[in-house]
């Protein structure tokens, strides 16, 4: 016991040793003061210290927005790409070195508007990803237009008079999606459980797609009741799931949630009020696309690739 | 048996039809087979109906293929109008008469059923179609193809294509062993009692032939030392991807390009690569690109619309310059246009579609034989330069089949490892050589490499900037690569004298009906010459000496122009063809064009008209409308 005690703090200590924070630190964030992106990055810094990952082994892809300027600031291997399109660049990254773990950061206009179909093929595909849209309910970069999570009746700069549709719910549309395997909800301001629930995003396996709610005190300082202030939430409680911080309990209900019952996931999902947060769906067993397809693939070594080729070039000889 | 007399010829070509769905593409796939075995040089061109199932007994319903045969070799083209057509129908017949593509004096072989069949409409339309050709120089044999075939099987549509087949091989003088051996192959998927019905029909056809017809051909062989294969363009690109060393091709199914996936899918697991299919063309693209940054060679296959959704990808592989080889088989635009047929109507796309100053690598293959070698220069390029390479192929090369020697793959160099070493932490990832533009690439693994790639302006430390002598720094940076590229290029050879009256200019699948037509044109003592261009951008070196030559340059190319006769066309408005835009504006000279969108390949006598016309000779077919208004020549 104790001496397993100590081999678990040595290994702490080795694995300090091995990457700080500042490991994970690329140029200074240039989001605005309060923003909840900040926040996000440093929950990612500290997951991926905490799980001691070699920085140059971790891609992360973004798609084009506030919060997809994230890669510039993690000092990993990243690729900021453009607006709608991380998914797929990331499926290219898996399927051809599903060595390297891969993080996806979109807002929820490149996720859910302009990278709809992506999003729900990626689910489908099920690549080995950690999957967070940041979602502030608003096109913050290009000025505050309404996007398709801005809240019913709200304001933007392209509905003046306020919104015509009723909000889409990301959570129920991903949960009725065929091979999806992990879904959570967490919130910039409850740093702690956004921790955790980047955690268990990392460490699952297959896509897990994560709504962080997210605040923008610029374009949208009245979402989530102030910033969380006055936001009715509903903390998800399993033993397996998303550990709740004391803290936590008193800032809203919890109710317990047995996330491996799909039918039971699919009945929390539809409900956005209260908002459901921590792990509303997780089936480990599905498999990843990328494994699928390298298991199905040969590698031979370069005589028998020369062979099969001489041997493709018979079956188009003539003479 | 005394057998059909000899006609001994140098070359020929034939054209089978039948109604979609009844087996002309089978036989021709079959007769082709059996010529190639023979040693015949050839180039096939299918016939397709843009619909699956087109209403039967219709021109729109023809479904077949073109063969062009010869004693040499190398057939560069689908050559002339028709010399033998084998109609399973007089619809399907009077479709290729629509369609230009049979001589005056074609020997046409058809089906006689409809002569007496039960519907009087069907009776009616077969006489009235056949009478046209009576009326002029062809030559009509009427076959019992349905009746033969009944003697064989109860279907007469699940069989006739091989008694065709068989007649064919009577017809040609070739040996019916060989064809038995040919359709073995091509059904040897197939149960054992299809394949014997299969090979005794093509028995029944080739029996029948040797006991009725009168005349038959031979054109002979020329056995030659080095090995063929015969294979269309969309196969040649997918075997030359494989030993170009790609490992990922990710598309979304669009016609004429589909097929090389189908051919890539069927074997890339083998050969340690993936063909992935993706929810759409902007996906199948980020797929590649997504590859590609990680270290791995990749591609991306489509057609027009295709192209048309991946041009803000290709403005990412620009401004990221990450190597990526995009294949884009053109078919008939714009819009959904025509999917089947070809056009080269993509190339100024190509260049500019997408938005921003991108610069990038545009080059065509104008053979099938080049479709196979083509990637691997594309790759070698796009990784070299971290550039976009655009590979410009088109449906005439898709589909059709053509002889080449056998590629020496023995050669083919193993696949490095990912080179993952270390680098000093603060390497830059884009190091440009202030010359040349050249920068090595990081790849993720790499330790030391860290840092981001983006989509934003950014200089040698890959770091977003905004400033202007920043991004001026890229762009000149990312457009140096083309020139760079461009001085290791060789000037084109003229084909031809290089000075005279005339210069014709061509890219893409075109190149051997104008060589063709140029040899036709300079055998009747004209001063016409021709150039081919691969290398659409950057432009080859030299063009504009070559050009100075001539009294007058023409493109011919496949896209569209306004005809000088045309109401309202001035020389302030005239849209020219693609690569005469290009030309004009590269080289400041008189570029005249002489494009169209006839939805197939041009025949090279259509060509030698053109060239008649432009030198004021009298043309060989009727000629087109009123002379246009005097080309100022080149000076
Ligand atoms: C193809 C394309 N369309 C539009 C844009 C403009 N654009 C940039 S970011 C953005 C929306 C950003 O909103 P969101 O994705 O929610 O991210 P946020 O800025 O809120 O983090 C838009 C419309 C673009 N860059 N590219
Ligand atoms: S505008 Fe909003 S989302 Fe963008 S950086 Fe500022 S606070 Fe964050």
């Amino acid at each position: 016991m104790v001496s397993m005690l100590a081999e678990e703090s040595l290994l702490e200590v080795c694995a300090i040793e091995t990457h700080s924070l500042e490991d994970y630190e690329a140029e200074p964030p240039r989001w605005c003061k309060g923003c909840g992106d900040h926040g996000v990055l440093a929950a990612l810094q500290r997951v991926l210290r905490k799980n001691n990952v070699d920085p140059e082994n971790v891609v992360s892809v973004s798609g084009i927005g506030c919060s997809s300027r994230l890669p510039h600031y993690l000092k990993t291997y990243g690729f900021h790409g453009i607006h709608g399109r991380a998914l797929p660049i990331a499926t290219g990254v898996r399927l051809s070195r599903p060595e390297l773990p891969v993080i996806v950061i979109m807002g929820d206009g490149d996720c859910f508007s302009i990278g709809g179909n992506h999003w729900l093929h990626a689910i489908r595909y099920n690549i080995n990803a950690v999957v967070l849209v940041l979602d502030n309910e608003v096109y913050a970069l290009t000025k505050m237009q309404a996007s398709p999570t801005t809240p019913d009746g709200w304001k933007t700069n392209t509905t003046p008079r306020g919104t015509y549709l009723h909000p889409l719910n990301p959570l129920s549309a991903v949960m009725g999606m065929t091979n999806i395997s992990f879904v959570a909800q967490t919130a910039t301001w409850l740093p702690a459980h956004l921790d955790e629930t980047i955690d268990k995003a990392w460490d699952h396996h297959g896509l897990s797609f994560v709504r962080i709610l997210q605040r923008c005190p610029v374009f949208m300082p009245k979402a989530f009741g102030e910033g969380g202030l006055n936001f009715p939430v509903v903390f998800l409680e399993h033993a397996d799931g998303i550990p709740i911080h004391p803290l936590l309990r008193k800032r809203g209900a919890v109710q317990a949630h047995d996330h491996r019952d799909i039918n039971e996931a699919q009945r929390v999902a539809v409900t956005a009020d209260p908002a459901p947060m921590g792990l509303v769906y997780q089936n480990p067993d599905v498999p990843a696309y990328e494994e699928i397809r390298w298991q199905r693939q040969d590698r031979p070594d370069h005589q028998t690739f020369l062979r099969r080729l001489e041997a493709e070039m018979d079956r188009y000889t003539v003479t | 048996m005394p057998g059909p007399r000899r006609i001994r010829l140098p070359e020929h070509t034939l054209e089978i039809v039948s109604d979609a769905g009844e087996g002309a593409q089978k036989a021709a796939v079959a007769f082709a087979q059996l010529c190639a075995k023979a040693g015949n040089g050839l180039w096939t061109v299918e016939i397709i109906p843009s619909e699956i199932r087109p209403p039967p007994h219709t021109t729109g319903s023809a479904s077949g293929n073109r063969i062009r045969l010869a004693e040499r070799s190398r057939v560069t083209n689908a050559g002339n109008r028709a010399n033998v057509v084998l109609a399973f129908n007089e619809m399907a017949l009077l479709s290729r008469l629509e369609a230009n593509s049979l001589a005056d004096d074609v020997l046409v072989l058809i089906d006689d059923q409809w002569a007496t069949h039960e519907m009087e409409q069907y009776r009616r339309s077969y006489r009235e179609v056949l009478d046209r050709f009576r009326s002029g120089a062809a030559k009509i044999i009427e076959v019992p193809l349905e009746k033969e075939t009944l003697r064989h099987v109860e279907d007469a549509q699940r069989g006739k294509n091989m008694f065709a087949v068989g007649l064919l091989c009577a017809l040609y003088s070739k040996d019916p062993n060989v064809l038995d051996e040919v359709i073995r192959g091509i059904f040897k998927d197939k149960t054992q009692q299809v394949v014997e019905v299969a090979v005794k029909l093509a028995a029944a056809g080739h029996q029948y032939g040797m006991a009725h017809l009168e005349e038959c051909f031979e054109i002979p062989s020329s056995q030659s030392e080095v090995p063929k294969v015969a294979m269309n363009g969309n196969t040649a690109l997918a075997l030359g991807a494989i030993s170009a060393g790609f490992e990922l091709c990710s598309m979304y199914p669009i016609t004429p390009a589909t097929s090389a996936s189908h051919s890539l899918s069927e074997i890339f697991e083998d050969f340690g690569g993936f063909v992935h299919q993706a929810e759409d063309e902007i996906a199948a693209i980020g797929v590649a690109l997504g590859a590609s940054y990680a270290g791995k060679t990749a591609l991306t296959i489509t057609s027009g619309p295709g192209m048309a959704l991946k041009t803000e990808f290709q403005g990412l592989a620009v401004m990221t310059e990450t190597p990526l080889v995009i294949v884009d088989v053109q078919r008939g635009g714009p819009s959904t246009g025509l999917p089947t047929k070809i056009e080269q109507s993509d190339l100024l796309h190509a260049l500019y579609g997408a938005p921003g100053d991108a610069p990038k690598v545009v080059i065509a293959p104008s053979t099938v034989e080049e479709c196979y070698y083509i990637l691997s220069v594309a790759r070698k390029i796009a990784e070299e330069l971290r550039m976009l390479v655009i590979v410009l192929s088109d449906a005439n090369l898709a589909t059709g089949q053509q002889l080449f020697d056998r590629p020496d793959v023995s050669k083919t160099p193993p696949r490095p490892p990912l080179d993952l070493s270390p680098v000093p932490l603060g390497t830059l990832p884009y190091d440009w050589d202030p010359t040349t533009g050249l920068s090595q690439r990081l790849i993720p693994g790499q330790p030391g490499g860290m840092g981001v790639t983006t989509s934003l302006n950014h200089d040698r430390d890959g770091k977003a900037c905004y400033d202007s002598e920043r991004n001026e720094r890229g762009h000149a940076m990312r457009s140096r690569k083309l020139a760079t590229l461009q001085q290791s290029l060789k000037p084109p050879t003229v084909h031809g004298a290089s000075e005279g009256d005339l210069l014709l200019v061509g890219w893409g699948s075109t190149r051997g009906a104008v060589e063709e037509a140029v040899d036709m044109a300079r055998a009747e003592g004209l001063a016409v010459s021709s150039v081919h261009i691969q290398f659409l951008s950057p432009l080859p070196p030299g063009l504009k000496n070559i050009f100075r030559r001539f009294r007058r340059v023409t493109t011919v190319e496949l896209n569209y122009s306004d005809d000088w006769s045309d109401p309202l066309i001035t020389e302030e408005n005239r849209r020219y063809g693609q690569l005469a835009w290009l030309l004009r504006a590269a080289t400041l000279i008189d570029v005249d064009c002489f494009a169209k969108v006839p939805g197939r390949p041009y025949m090279p006598v259509e060509i030698l008209d053109e060239i008649k016309r432009v030198l004021d000779v009298q043309p060989a077919l009727a000629a087109p409308g009123p002379a246009r208004a005097a080309n100022e020549g080149v000076n």
